[in-house]
């Protein structure tokens, strides 16, 4: 699998506070990949640097074989599509509205409001299974149907990569499996897919390419029934467990054997 | 719309979509509002020591004949409530921005320190004999807020709190200052006085043209620029990554709620609240929608401050009550109703 999304050695700090030393990640076009990982590995560190809002200390991110602080803000937009941890919506926004801003990148002071952007939009909302919540305020929905909102506002955005922070933290079991169901629609379409999932055994069944990180570093990657066993687990999580197949998929399962400790 | 495109029924994605183009609620509110800042508009003119009805106020505009009537309404009454419109527009448009970048509601232009910085410079140039005339005050009362916009600017650039605190405290500093100079000497005192009241009266003499245009141009400025501001509403992350270039679009804002608020208190004093209010009470109907927000407080800040520009003349008709105290009259009670009305959420 090629990469036109890589990161080559980039050094990722807040301040004083070191994240990343010399990471580098090459993200497989056109699959589903998956960075799981213990809080404050630094996951949602390593998005915010591949999206150009943070910029290593030392290192590339390239896109296309370009650096991405090069990309010009609108190009960039139309190219990676991002969905953070915990987005804030303004009050008194509706929920088509707030789908809406997502087409601000393909759009101009020339051409304001196009049939492609209505297109986009309601496929977007229908997509993300909030077509019927449109004249609804944000601002009045419950977690789960907030996060389904920001997700059709980045779907909106319809760019070939879509890279998502924990997209499932607040949906209940069924939407957790719709949503990942559509993010492995859009691969099929072609898209390139990168989530932070916490959940490994959704990893596991869902991406093409697990990356595991533990203290800013990536500690394994491949093809989940390839990387995914016990050690790894242990290492990775400090969990002791057994790995069985899952009986519908047959990806490994993680069975943690810990028992109220 | 037609009847063969209703008949398609029920559509849950596509229904919605159509009906907003065909009709939408926001543009009508907009045209209300346009029709509502003429009616006040043409009260405007025709209240005054000399009362003209409303039917003879329309005749001067649209069919001048000279008659006295005529005149007071052309040159007397007309630049007077342009004032006003341009004056109301520009804080009301500042107060929105402002509101929106500092993602505050209680924010209000002067929080910058553009009012105080323009109070120190006449205070300070009354002192030493320069600010003298309509002119000189102008002049001094630009530069004042400007050089203080740039400092808060200077200072406070990283983020929004960083800039609302360092024009507090610019703002407490400048006017604290000025107090003690205005105590210290009487002249100054007097100059100062008639200014800081925020009146139009008598200021359409004043050489307007420059702070007008600036005023125009910078509402310009904000329609075009309320695009970007809508994306950077989603927080700067999701703005960064939806292509709006965060840092230009904040200061381009910046620029643009110096220049309103500076032209606008240089030419009609500080005229408080109506920055507060105006956005408020428009900021259901622009439902999270900073081009709304700034159309429908570029026409209901006009209206405001003609409504307290009726008023300063209908409550004292021989000495006026300048218009900034009927503002801040006006001003409070709307600021309560609103708060009420749409429950403390808002806030
Ligand atoms: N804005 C920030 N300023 C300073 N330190 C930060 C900032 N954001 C994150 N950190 C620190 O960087 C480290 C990595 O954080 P990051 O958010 O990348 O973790 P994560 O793997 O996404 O965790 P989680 O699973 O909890 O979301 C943590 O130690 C965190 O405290
Ligand atoms: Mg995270």
């Amino acid at each position: 699998m090629s990469a036109r999304l890589t990161a080559r050695e980039i050094t990722l700090r807040y301040g004083e506070r070191v994240v990343s030393t010399r990471l580098s990640l090459d993200v497989p076009d056109g699959a589903f990949t998956a960075i799981v990982g213990p809080n404050a590995c630094g996951k949602s560190t390593l998005l915010r640097a591949l999206v150009r809002l943070l910029r290593p200390e030392s290192g590339h991110v390239e896109l296309d074989g370009r650096e991405v602080g090069g990309y010009a803000s609108k190009a960039l937009a139309k190219q990676l599509g991002f969905l953070p941890q915990d987005p804030l919506a303004p009050d008194d926004i509706k929920v088509r509205q707030l789908v809406s801003r997502g087409r601000f990148p393909h759009q101009s002071l020339l051409a304001l409001w196009s049939a492609q952007d209505e297109e986009a939009v309601a496929e977007a909302m229908a997509s993300a299974g909030v077509a019927d919540l449109g004249d609804r305020p944000v601002q009045e929905l419950s977690g789960g149907q907030r996060q389904r909102v920001w997700m059709a506002m980045v779907l909106a955005q319809r760019t070939p990569y879509l890279l998502l922070d924990e997209p499932t933290s607040f949906l209940d079991i069924t939407h957790q499996y719709q949503l990942l169901g559509l993010l492995a629609r859009l691969r099929d379409e072609g898209r390139t897919v990168i989530a932070v999932l916490h959940d490994i055994n959704q990893a596991c069944r869902y991406a093409d390419h697990l990356v595991a990180m533990r203290d800013g570093r990536v500690v394994a990657e491949g093809v989940p029934k390839d990387v995914v066993d016990a050690a790894l687990i242990k290492d990775v999580f400090e969990l002791p467990s057994v790995i069985v197949p899952d009986p519908v998929t047959g990806t490994p399962m993680v069975v943690p054997t810990l028992q109220g400790e | 719309m037609t009847a063969a495109g209703r008949a398609s029924g029920p559509e849950v994605s596509g229904g919605p979509a159509r009906t907003r183009r065909a009709f939408s609620p926001q543009l009508g509110l907009f045209v209300g509002g346009l029709v509502l800042l003429a009616v006040v508009a043409v009260l405007s003119m025709g209240v005054g020591a000399r009362p003209v009805p409303p039917a003879e106020v329309v005749r001067a505009l649209l069919d001048y004949q000279g008659t006295d009537d005529h005149v007071i309404v052309r040159d007397v009454r007309l630049p007077r409530s342009l004032l006003a419109v341009a004056v109301g527009a520009a804080l009301a448009v500042a107060g929105a921005l402002i509101q929106t970048l500092a993602r505050n509601p209680l924010a209000e232009p002067g929080i910058l320190g553009v009012t105080a910085g323009a109070g120190f410079a006449i205070t300070v140039g009354s002192a030493l004999g320069l600010a003298v005339g309509q002119a000189g005050e102008l002049g001094f009362a630009i530069v004042g807020s400007v050089l203080a916009a740039l400092l808060v600017a200077a200072v406070g650039r990283r983020s929004p709190l960083r800039l609302v605190l360092t024009g507090v405290a610019l703002t407490a500093v400048l006017s604290g200052v000025a107090l003690g100079m205005r105590l210290m000497l009487p002249d100054v005192f007097d100059t100062y006085r008639f200014w800081s009241v925020g009146s139009l009266a008598a200021r359409e003499q004043a050489p307007l043209a420059l702070p007008l245009t600036a005023i125009v141009v910078c509402l310009l400025g904000a329609l075009l620029l309320s695009r970007a501001l809508n994306a950077l509403t989603l927080g700067e992350n999701v703005a960064h990554t939806l292509g709006a270039g965060v840092g230009r679009v904040r200061g381009l804002a910046l620029v643009l709620i110096t220049v309103l608020c500076g032209a606008a208190t240089a030419v009609a004093g500080p005229i408080l609240f109506v920055g507060l209010i105006v956005p408020h009470l428009v900021r259901k109907p622009a439902a999270g929608s900073v081009p709304w927000l700034i159309l429908y407080t570029m026409v209901l800040g006009p209206v405001l401050l003609l409504i307290a520009d009726i008023g300063s003349r209908v409550l004292l008709p021989t000495g006026e009550v300048p218009v900034g105290i009927v503002t801040a009259f006006l001003g409070g009670p709307m600021l309560i109703w609103a708060v009420r009305r749409y429950g403390a959420g808002s806030l």
